[in-house]
């Protein structure tokens, strides 16, 4: 599933146009990313968290050449699924 | 930000759409993507990432508190993959 099939449900459940329906799926998911840039975390209740976390500076090795390299601070995102979305995976097969 | 307050920010940058109008639009996008997980399928959004079900094998653990063997049974859990740009603009 991509962008567009996401665009095409909106189109089919709202009865907006396809271009508006992109438009908002669009808006949709830049106030999600500008939020996590701000390191606000994201809780949608029944799909899951999207939370930054922060980590600190760590010693890692290049596995090709096995050098020691400083892994410098920085800050990641993370998806924590929800139970009921966890629940619904797993009661399918 | 819960999902609450994206239904009312999204309601109030897009004029158009009344709050029960963003509501069913931020529900139909979750929902999708959680079909299609569940249904197997993977789900890629360019520009934010993708999310894939990933099988975890089957293993013994041991309870904390009798200390008697379980076996727990191989299942699937739900893995999201930041996007490139993302990725960038959360570490900026």
């Amino acid at each position: 599933m991509t962008k567009a099939d996401l665009i095409e449900n909106v189109y089919l459940k709202t009865g907006y146009s396809k271009k508006e329906s992109a438009e908002i799926v669009e808006t949709v998911f830049d106030l999600i990313k500008d939020t996590l840039e701000d390191g606000e975390k994201i809780k949608i209740a029944g799909f899951g968290n999207f939370v930054v976390k922060e980590k600190s500076t760590r010693r890692g090795r290049n596995p090709q050449t096995g050098e020691e390299i400083e892994i410098t601070a920085r800050k990641i995102l993370t998806f924590k699924p929800s139970q009921v979305l966890k629940s619904a995976i797993n009661s399918d097969s | 930000m819960t999902k609450s307050e994206l239904v009312e920010q999204l309601s109030a940058a897009d004029p158009g759409l009344n709050k029960k109008e963003a509501e069913l639009i931020v529900n139909t996008i979750f929902d999708s993507i959680g079909d299609a997980l569940v249904g197997g399928d993977r789900v890629e959004i360019r520009g934010f990432g993708s999310f894939s079900i990933r099988e975890r094998d089957a293993r013994e653990a041991r309870n904390p508190k009798s200390g008697e063997v379980v076996k727990i049974p191989s299942k699937k859990t739900p893995f999201f993959k930041t996007g490139k740009e993302l990725r960038a603009r959360v570490d900026s």
